[in-house]
């Protein structure tokens, strides 16, 4: 589905004069060629699958020297699975590699390494205890006479290597602490220094600030004028459309379409991602607006979010939308109590919530579908049953003891009732595919019939005809009066189940806007602060 | 030239930053707070008793302080990786009978000789300990907590109910530990330049910064290519033949050895690294730490005696001592990361 | 209700081809639940050969083995042991570990002797002696959770410090006056029975402790704090509060076993307990519970347990040195990990070599 389209300033990256940036880009210590005509890199009809899970169907790709390809899809579409074979993590199951024309078979990252492909994931792991220029060199130090290591040629080096790309980081100082636009570098200067050719960066600037998504597309331009293929994942089609000169579409495991930028728009590409139109916003009935079940007051923490006040009420379905890293996903913790928060209060139907204590929540009759399920919705080897009845363990229990007869059948119910697949109630969680973690996720909370269900990403990762039936499921419960906060990057997903939609930014609410008023534009407009570009 | 926020500095073609500097100044505070708090000890309890600077409880404390020293460089190797060596104890004491017994059994056997049986006993040692851990894939604690209860178990059969007596070894031997240039024995300055080596060596080479890479982030490690297995592996053999070597220098010292020799060293071993700086979990710390946190624990316990407190009170001190520093570590560590964090977005933005 | 349809989604995290490294934690792969059941029954199922195994070893060294006598005497000398494997058990498998809690059975003996000798009475004393427990293993859960320090270093450093407050406590006195009606255990038999009462306290708690951790929501949460403590939090599980109690536990049997450990053998003195908690974790790991947390059966502790104490036994019974047997604490453990690793590297070095081959046709 088309992702949130925060724009950033794409006139300025597209009007950038490189030329005046970096005299003579250079990588390598070669003058950047004209794009060849041979591919330096091609996967043909890649396919990987784990289990009865088929992760790639046909994965096909040609990256040509001196550009920067995108490729896009949704979550689930095989991308991350074509990066870990590019990686060397996952062998194909079936398929070839190509580089510089040869058949290639990369066993293992250091294969991958060796053939010149680099891969800066979205949260770089460095090594927070060694210095830049020993995460850059790590494993191969420069050396001085003796074998010891050259800390002075390291240092230059790394000067070297970041000038170009017109950062500026100290060597010397220890990973620890750098933020991840700087960690992103580091391992881009540790590509460089390993002489890679092609470059992989796995959705890079979901966790950047404008600013320094501003300098990654810099440096990506450096890279590519000189010589390098950057294969650039993103759903942020708007970066795509600014940076890319071509792109790949893939859907459900299979590429889709390969071909220059030129001439296609926003929509052509979703179109070929969803493989159909995008859809209109759809009329949501009028459901009862009750009384306030949620009255966050003066949330405030510091660093994080600062004064958030609203309120959600029984029957409505109320929207917080804006970037990574407004702090959404911070005040919903906030309110459930997994974070803290210095000053504010949180009301639940009158009732002051205790802060910091989820039990609490809970007991109030709050749930929270948290962001990442897999981290923190459930515990991925505890059976399905087990992960769907452990917050109403209570609810099944005689003399302190659970009963394991009632337990099964409580979580047959309710996996029954959201449709989710499986084989065995008792095989672990991780057997289930994405759509059905997250409806086991929403089985345990839903089970607990909360009076307010905060859900963080509701159908992120999942495929297509779960997310219809999870948007179906939301509006339904908003209409038995359940009052439902659902945190979504996904504007058609705001746009087609909220009746109301908060937006922050940096840490604060900066604009609500109601059913009718809501669009689009009018959202990313408030969540980039660009609202005065725009008439309302 | 310093950027507006004055956080950078360049000269020479090299390139500091505030972040840097405060990452040291915070890491040399913390080398020498265990020098200052050496120091504060020694005068506070030399001004209530002044004979504890006297040259014979300086020699006491240095030949303590030498064995667990050189135990320490050892463990600081396994520990930076991220593992934890629990059987140097049962290691010293099977090397320390067995070694010295050469001489009862080989009569004229050369010292050298004898360092070398300590040194292959150890090594032995090291090899098994390291084998199973990288190749069999189990954590370390566990496996040096068997090895602990095997190899002590050994020695027990071995030794049997005997000893063996200072009066059965030559003196050159012994003189090894006694011999001194007033109070400091020679054998304390050849482990401080021993120590010197290993410092050199995990600061210089590759194969021990990578000991440091694979405690700070194993996953990365391995991502990256670097060999752990190898590098594990050698740095048990290390810690092995390590603690073989202080098993002939402990039989040179107490010159009589039983099965009880060496038991309990572990514990004071772990504690001096983590008094001296090592991170539990690895990634951090230096050698030069390590033999400083020995010679505290050393003087530590030298200082209750003279003082005349018992020596009932050592063991609780040194495990005051321990939570103390790993409570003060971790509270470093938790501020210096969002110190740096916060100076690495603000010259972002 | 059928079967999964391979729906193209982001597919789940199987392990990854990359060996995980030396130390962490294996990547797991998905078992389903009845091959988990398999596995844990195979482990249960190769004790109870063990035992057996045990049994016709201590048989075929003396003709005494099985009398009631002997097995009052295997119970009586391991029965603490025995004991603190519970609390171990249950902090083992919440991720945790427990290194004090020997160190906790000594000072809870020098205090006992202490305050006997300083004429409080006897009930007084026990009360108190447990409370201290309650209150060391309080120390320890603030110190881990409060203060976010790793168990393993904490708990060597409690470990080291209680052992020497227990030193400061009584020095080197011993006390050895206790009054024959406590210091019985340590002579007769639980009434009725060929056991000692330390077996017989260790049997009751056993018991509760299996009902709590296999059966209680209490107990539940125990396994998914080990497995995944950050969603075992946005489930409402309160993981502090839990630790904090189950040292505060560790800590009380760490008492009750001290004061067990005195008066069988009649006798305080500093050093009582030193050097136990190692077979406390070598019985628990070789019950089959994982030292990374989240997994193992308190069924399979108990017969651990049985294991370790017959087999102990019957080395004696060979006149086998009393203080070498820690070879075999020793080698069970390391037998007991390196079991199910086992499997797995022979996996490994198959697929490795498989790779290799791969690689060098290209």
């Amino acid at each position: 589905m088309g992702e949130l389209l925060d724009r950033c300033d794409t006139s300025g990256v597209a009007s950038l004069n490189l030329s005046a940036l970096v005299p003579e880009p250079r990588v390598n210590g070669a003058i950047a060629p004209e794009p060849a005509l041979e591919p330096l890199l091609v996967m043909e009809h890649v396919a990987k699958s784990f289990g009865v899970v088929r992760a790639l169907g046909d994965g096909s790709l040609e990256l040509y020297r001196g550009e920067t390809h995108a490729l896009v899809g949704e979550n689930g579409a095989g991308k991350s699975t074509m990066v870990k074979i590019l990686a060397g993590v996952y062998q194909p199951d079936e398929g070839t590699l190509r580089i510089d024309g040869h058949e290639a078979v990369l066993a293992s990252p250091a294969a991958a390494r060796d053939a010149g492909i680099a891969v800066i994931y979205q949260e770089p792991s460095l090594f927070p205890d060694l210095t830049v220029a020993e995460n850059v060199f790590i494993g191969r130090p420069l050396l001085r006479s003796g074998r010891r290591i050259d800390r002075r040629a390291m240092h230059r080096r790394v000067l070297e290597l970041l000038e170009p790309l017109g950062v500026r980081l100290d060597p010397e100082r220890i990973a620890r602490g750098l933020s991840i636009a700087d960690q992103q570098i580091v391992e881009i200067a540790k590509a460089l220094s390993l002489e890679a050719r092609v470059i992989v960066m796995d959705e890079p600037t979901a966790a950047l600030s404008a600013y320094e998504v501003q300098r990654l597309f810099r440096v990506v331009e450096t890279l590519r004028a000189a010589g390098a293929a950057v294969l650039f994942i993103s759903h942020r089609l708007n970066e795509v459309f600014a940076i890319c000169q071509r792109v790949t579409v893939m859907r459900d495991g299979q590429r889709v379409l390969s071909r220059p930028l030129e001439g296609l728009g926003p929509d052509d590409l979703v179109r070929a991602m969803v493989g159909r139109d995008v859809v209109e916003r759809e009329q949501t009935g009028e459901s009862q607006r009750g009384d306030v079940v949620l009255k966050a007051e003066r949330l405030t923490r510091e660093g994080v979010f600062t004064d958030i006040s609203f309120e959600v009420r029984s029957g409505e379905i109320v929207a917080l939308a804006g970037l990574v890293g407004s702090g959404r996903s911070e005040v919903a913790r906030a309110i459930f109590g997994i974070d803290r928060y210095d000053a504010g209060a949180v009301h639940i139907a009158g009732a002051r919530l205790k802060k910091g204590v989820p039990a609490a929540a809970m007991a109030a009759g709050v749930g929270l579908v948290p962001e990442d399920r897999r981290l923190q919705g459930l515990v991925m080897e505890l059976s399905i049953e087990g992960n769907i009845a452990m917050a109403s363990l209570g609810r099944l229990q005689r003399f302190g003891f659970v009963r394991r007869a009632a337990e099964h059948r409580f979580a047959s119910d309710w996996a029954t009732r959201l449709r989710i697949r499986y084989l065995r109630l008792t095989s672990p969680v991780s057997t289930l595919s994405g759509g059905n973690q997250q409806k086991s996720v929403l089985a345990k909370w839903l089970s607990r019939r909360p009076r307010l269900l905060i859900i963080d990403e509701p159908t992120r990762g999942i495929d297509v005809a779960t997310k219809s039936e999870v948007h179906r499921l939301l509006v339904e419960l908003a209409q038995e009066g359940v009052a439902v906060l659902m945190i979504s990057s996904e504007l058609p997903e705001v746009l087609r189940v909220a009746d109301r939609v908060l937006v922050m930014r940096e840490g604060r609410l900066v604009a609500e806007f109601s059913h009718q008023e809501a669009s689009e534009e009018s959202i990313v407009a408030a969540a980039t602060g660009q609202a005065e570009m725009f008439t309302s | 030239m310093t950027t507006a926020l004055g956080s950078f500095e360049e000269a020479n073609g090299e390139v500091t930053s505030s972040s840097r500097r405060l990452a040291d100044l915070v890491f040399k505070i913390r080398e020498f707070g265990i020098i200052a708090v050496l120091a504060i000890f020694v005068i506070v309890t030399a001004s209530i008793q002044s004979r504890f600077i006297d040259s014979q409880n300086i020699k006491f404390i240095f030949t303590n302080a030498t064995i667990y020293a050189l135990l320490a460089l050892g463990e600081t190797m396994v520990v930076v990786a991220r593992n934890i060596d629990l059987s140097v104890g049962s290691v010293l004491g099977l090397s320390a009978y067995l070694s010295a017994d050469m001489f009862n059994r080989a009569h004229g056997i050369p010292i050298v000789a004898v360092f070398a049986v300590g040194l292959a006993i150890g090594l032995a040692c090291g090899v098994v300990n390291g084998a199973i851990v990288t190749l069999g894939r189990v954590p370390s604690l566990v496996v040096t907590l068997a090895t602990l209860y095997v190899i002590r178990g050994l020695d027990i059969i071995l030794v049997g109910g005997g000893m063996v007596v200072a009066s059965s070894l030559p003196n050159s031997f012994l003189a090894i530990a006694s011999a001194s240039a007033g109070p400091v024995p020679y054998l304390a300055m050849v482990v401080a330049v021993v120590i010197g080596l290993g410092a050199y060596y995990l600061r210089s080479f590759r194969s021990g910064r990578e000991l440091y890479a694979i405690g700070s982030n194993p996953d990365a490690a391995v991502l990256a290519g670097i060999p752990i297995g190898k590098r594990v592996f050698t740095a048990f053999v290390v810690s092995g033949g390590i603690a073989g070597i202080a098993g002939v220098l402990w039989a040179a010292n107490y010159g009589t050895i039983d099965s009880t020799a060496g038991t309990g060293y572990e514990l004071q071993v772990v504690a001096a690294v983590v008094v001296g700086g090592v991170a539990i979990f690895g990634g951090s710390g230096t050698v030069v730490g390590a033999a400083f946190g020995a010679l505290l624990l050393a003087t530590i316990t030298q200082a209750l005696y003279v003082l005349g407190i018992s020596s009932f009170w050592d063991g609780a001190i040194a495990g005051l001592l321990l939570i103390a520093a790993i409570s003060m570590d971790h509270g470093i560590a938790v501020s210096l990361t969002a110190a740096l964090r916060k100076r690495s977005l603000q010259r972002g933005t | 209700m059928g079967p999964e349809t391979a729906v193209s989604q982001s597919g789940p995290e199987p392990a990854a081809s990359t060996p995980p490294p030396v130390g962490s934690p294996p990547r797991l792969v998905a078992l389903s639940g009845a091959e988990r059941l398999r596995s844990l029954v195979r482990w249960e199922s190769a004790l109870v050969i063990a035992l057996a195994a045990t049994v016709v070893f201590g048989v075929s060294v003396s003709s005494q083995f099985l009398t009631g006598s002997n097995i009052f005497n295997i119970g009586l000398a391991n029965g603490e042991v025995a004991i603190m494997a519970l609390p171990m058990t249950l902090i083992i498998i919440a991720g945790e570990i427990d290194l004090s809690i020997a160190s906790t059975l000594g000072l809870s003996s020098s205090l006992l002797g202490y305050l006997w000798l300083h004429g409080w009475p006897m009930p007084a004393i026990i009360v108190f002696v447990l409370f201290i427990g309650v209150v060391l293993g309080a120390f320890n859960g603030i110190l881990v959770t409060r203060l976010g320090l790793p168990s393993l270093a904490v708990t060597i450093g409690t470990m080291t410090l209680y052992a020497g407050m227990a030193e400061i406590v009584l020095g080197s006195t011993i006390v050895s006056n206790f009054p024959t009606g406590y210091t019985t255990i340590g002579v007769n038999a639980f009434p009725h029975t060929d056991l000692s009462y330390s077996a017989v306290f260790f049997l009751v708690l056993a018991i509760i402790f299996g009902a709590v951790m296999h059966a209680t929501p209490f107990g539940r949460s125990l396994f998914a704090i080990g497995w995944n403590k950050e969603a075992a939090q946005y489930a409402g599980i309160r993981v502090k509060r839990t630790k904090t109690i189950l040292y505060m536990v560790s800590g009380l049997i760490g008492a009750l076993a001290g004061i067990l450990y005195t008066f069988r053998l009649s006798t305080a003195e500093f050093d009582n307990g030193s050097g136990l908690v190692l077979s406390v974790v070598a019985i628990v790991l070789l019950g089959g519970v994982s030292i990374f947390g989240g997994k193992g059966t308190l069924f399979g502790v108990f017969l651990a347990v049985v294991v370790f104490c017959s087999l102990q036994n019957a080395l004696l019974l060979t006149n086998f040195p009393e203080d070498a047997t820690g070879i075999v604490t020793g080698g069970l453990l390391l037998v007991s990990v390196l079991l199910p690793n086992g499997g797995d590297l022979i996996r490994r070095i198959r697929s490795r070599r498989s790779r290799s081959r791969l690689s060098s046709g290209s």
